[in-house]
């Protein structure tokens, strides 16, 4: 079959599915989803469309994004605008067939709102509310509206275009495309994809290798996993225009083991792309011939790094090469050029092609083009991905995506980057979203983690946290990194315990920079940006540790203690009957006390006691013994 | 144990660089690397043992001792700690009266910590096996692991 015939063949599919005259109805089953129950309510839509004998079509598809929202649920019926339902049960997936596909009624209170063609009363449009006014799905523009599973709906939105029209263009055709876009690596270190490609073309070799980093480790991040379970084609299309350009014949894709689903996705995928002659010798008619294998990661966070990744996929250690290093695009996977790019960045190169590098650029700021994803998580109303113009502000994200701090809590800090990142205080809400701005504020880009704080959040506890996870995954090798990310935790627990002295921030200050200083690869050289971040904006925290005892947040398990207040106990027994190491006592109806020396700060009595009484309260620093 | 290591083992005879899938064909097979299949290994391989030795200890998905029937899986994320992971994990090390990384006596469940499951939106999380239990609060986890083992 030519190019021409299969996408007519995929196009008639799609347009059969949409436009056929039967009711679609499309749920969201990657990961997230499937963990809210989306399975279940697969099931439930399933079992109620045959008992019912509705003719309809059920199409299970990616993330869409709104993780808050999950299980989410697309219905599109004839002559109606499509109507997305937000966390959908079974139980109301029954109640929906009910009242929208048998009847006309599209129960409003469900709805998180409408899109496409048309409006419906009472439910607003969802591409003008403020979580989505701000987003740009162009990495994103197949997550959740084609089955990942299904190759021709791919084919059918616009794919394998880009690998096309690439095998009709010279080489460095495909690299000035890439060049003139602006495309900066998604992975974080935000190098231009173009410049990388290009060396890949120039290195000298007969053997190149082309490798897709999907070895998501940054606790926080998720939206790799997604774009793949996702949108799966769309990476293994842009890695195989990356084969032909630098003139590569085989591909690797070093994926994490925890993701399951998305290994089954591009296991799948590979083989479609094969039956369609995408993949495989002669592609599209031509003399290039490309493969791609899956590598699944066996769980260490310094993988991600480039040198680390190829010796990984080669059966060793993966303890990134000492300096001084060649460029992996020289000397990379079996000692051959290899051109290596995060998930995202081969994603984004099938649209830069078949679109172009201006359209690419037509929003982004100058030096950082196109759009951004993140995983906003944390303490913000709206948790999800979500899919940005590179330039707007954090200010932007978190209180109109992310519909602002959750719980009615304040805003503390917001962490970009990961553990390689740092934490940002309000007066820096304003900072443009793009690689250099975050940078100059002491943060990253890094992967797209984005955890939103509050006042409940202990910047100081903060900082151990993620030294706690930057030391665990040192390699080992360089002795600043090993040692300083160790003694630089150390330092954070004693802070924490208690035990902190003065002296202490200098001594954090100038161990970060050893650590920065000594480390050969990224991992060690930004393991100190959280400390150095929190010492630089939420230092009266650190002082309050050091110098009251105090735990502002109260989260320092130390520096905390849980007390009864006198006035509010009515002696209802549950705070008694709940704790762990029976420290509280007292009988029924009169007041209960907390034996501080028994006392484990668990919390679970503060969590117990009705909130019509609020009698217990958590105070810092501590009290010695309550007066009984 | 030696039947099934074999069939593992079989297409990659003198394979040195598949080693890291090896290794994780075995663990599946047998649910972890004793030491018979750690020789076994090496040999197929052609590669000396330590190496062998060296490459599973690296990675934070070997393990070298038996596991329970089920695995509980505390999520230490960044999301899922600023909403209370710790507490999540002090309750359920109560719960089943054992430590991060041990096994209960009975065999019946291990529990870990991992980076992040990457339901960041639901946090604090647990996974036991392959099902997510989201948005928890340390009531939540006694109550969940309790009424498992009285069902």
């Amino acid at each position: 079959m030519t190019f021409a015939e299969i996408q007519a063949q995929a196009n008639l599919e799609w347009e059969a599915l949409n436009n056929g005259g039967r009711p679609q109805i499309t749920v969201g089953t990657a990961t997230c989803g499937r963990s809210a129950g989306a399975m279940a309510v697969v099931k439930a839509f399933e079992e109620e469309l045959q008992a019912k004998g509705i003719d309809a079509a059920l199409v299970e598809v990616g993330c869409i994004g709104p993780c808050y929202a999950e299980p989410l649920v697309n219905i599109k019926k004839p002559g109606w605008a499509t109507v997305s339902y937000r966390n959908v049960t079974a139980e109301m997936a029954r109640e929906i067939v009910a009242a929208f596909l048998l009847g006309d009624d599209p129960l409003a209170k469900y709805a998180l709102g409408v899109f496409g063609e048309g409006e419906i009363a009472g439910i607003p449009n969802i591409l003008s509310t403020p979580a989505f006014k701000p987003q740009e799905r162009r990495v994103f523009r197949n997550c959740g509206t084609i089955d990942p599973t299904n190759i021709n709906h791919y084919i059918a939105n616009d794919g394998y275009i880009g690998l096309n029209k690439a095998l009709g263009m010279r080489q460095e055709e495909v690299v000035d495309v890439m060049k003139r876009s602006g495309l900066r690596g998604r992975g974080g270190g935000g190098f231009p994809a173009g410049r990388k490609w290009e060396a890949g073309l120039k290195a000298k070799g007969t053997q190149k290798y082309v490798v897709c980093n999907a070895d998501e480790g940054d606790p926080g991040a998720f939206m790799d996993r997604a774009v793949i379970e996702g949108d799966p084609h769309s990476v293994l299309e842009g890695m195989i225009i990356a084969g032909y350009t630098i003139g590569a014949d085989t591909g690797y894709i070093y994926v994490r083991a925890e993701y399951p689903l998305a290994i089954r996705r591009l296991e799948r995928a590979i083989q479609q792309a094969h039956e369609f002659g995408f993949l495989g010798q002669n592609i599209l008619g031509t003399n290039f011939s490309f493969e791609i294998r899956i590598f699944p990661g066996a769980g260490a966070f310094v993988c991600g790094e480039s040198t680390a990744l190829t010796l990984s996929i080669e059966g060793k250690r993966g303890m990134p090469r000492v300096a001084p290093r060649p460029r992996t695009t020289e000397v990379g996977l079996y000692d051959k050029p290899t051109l290596l790019n995060n998930v995202k960045t081969f994603s984004s190169a099938p649209m830069i092609i078949t679109r172009g590098a201006e359209w690419f650029a037509s929003v982004g700021t100058e030096k950082s083009t196109g759009t951004a994803i993140f995983a906003l998580t944390g303490k913000v109303q709206n948790c999800g991905l979500i899919e940005v113009p590179m330039g707007i502000t954090l200010r932007d994200i978190i209180y109109d995506i992310g519909g602002g701090i959750a719980d009615g809590g304040q805003f503390k800090a917001v962490q970009t980057g990961g553990p390689s990142g740092g934490c940002l205080p309000e007066s820096l809400l304003d900072t443009p979203i793009d690689y250099d701005s975050l940078d100059a504020a002491g943060s990253i880009m890094g992967s797209g983690g984005m955890v939103v704080m509050d006042e409940k959040t202990c910047m100081v506890d903060v900082a151990r946290y993620f030294l706690d996870f930057t030391e665990i995954e040192s390699c080992g090798q360089c002795v600043p990194c090993r040692l300083g990310t160790k003694q630089l935790l150390d330092i954070l627990k004693d802070i924490c315990s208690g035990r902190g002295k003065p002296e202490d921030m200098d001594l954090l200050y100038e161990l970060s920079h050893s650590v920065h200083g000594g480390s050969v690869c990224g991992l060690g050289q930004t393991a100190a940006n959280p400390v150095l971040t929190t010492l630089r904006y939420f230092r009266d925290e650190y002082e309050a540790h050091i110098n009251d005892r105090c735990c502002p947040a109260k989260v320092c398990k130390s520096l905390i203690s849980y007390v009864i207040d006198k006035e509010k106990c009515v002696g209802c027994t549950l705070c008694a009957k709940s704790c762990p190491v029976q420290a509280i006592s007292g009988e029924k109806k009169k007041i209960h006390s907390i034996d501080q020396a028994l006392c484990v700060q668990c919390g679970v009595c503060l969590e117990k006691c009705p909130k019509k009484f609020s009698a217990i309260a958590c105070v810092s620093p501590k009290v010695k013994q309550e007066e009984s | 144990m030696e039947e099934r290591l074999q069939t593992v083992l079989a297409p990659y005879k003198g394979k040195r660089d598949m080693l890291i899938p090896i290794l994780q064909q075995v663990q599946a097979a047998l649910g972890y690397l004793p030491d018979d299949a750690m020789a076994e290994i090496a040999r197929t391989t052609g590669l000396p043992e330590s190496r062998v030795y060296a490459v599973a200890s690296f990675y934070a998905q070997f393990r070298f001792t038996p596991r329970g029937k089920h695995t509980i899986m505390v999520c230490r994320g960044t999301a899922c700690h600023v909403r209370g992971a710790e507490k999540i994990l002090e309750e359920t090390e109560r719960t089943l009266g054992i430590v991060e990384g041990e096994t209960t006596k009975d065999l019946e469940y291990t529990l870990e910590t991992v980076a992040c499951i990457g339901c960041c939106a639901l946090a604090p999380c647990i996974m036991i096996d392959e099902d997510v239990e989201a948005k928890l609060t340390p009531k939540m986890v006694s109550e969940i692991i309790t009424g498992r083992n009285t069902a």
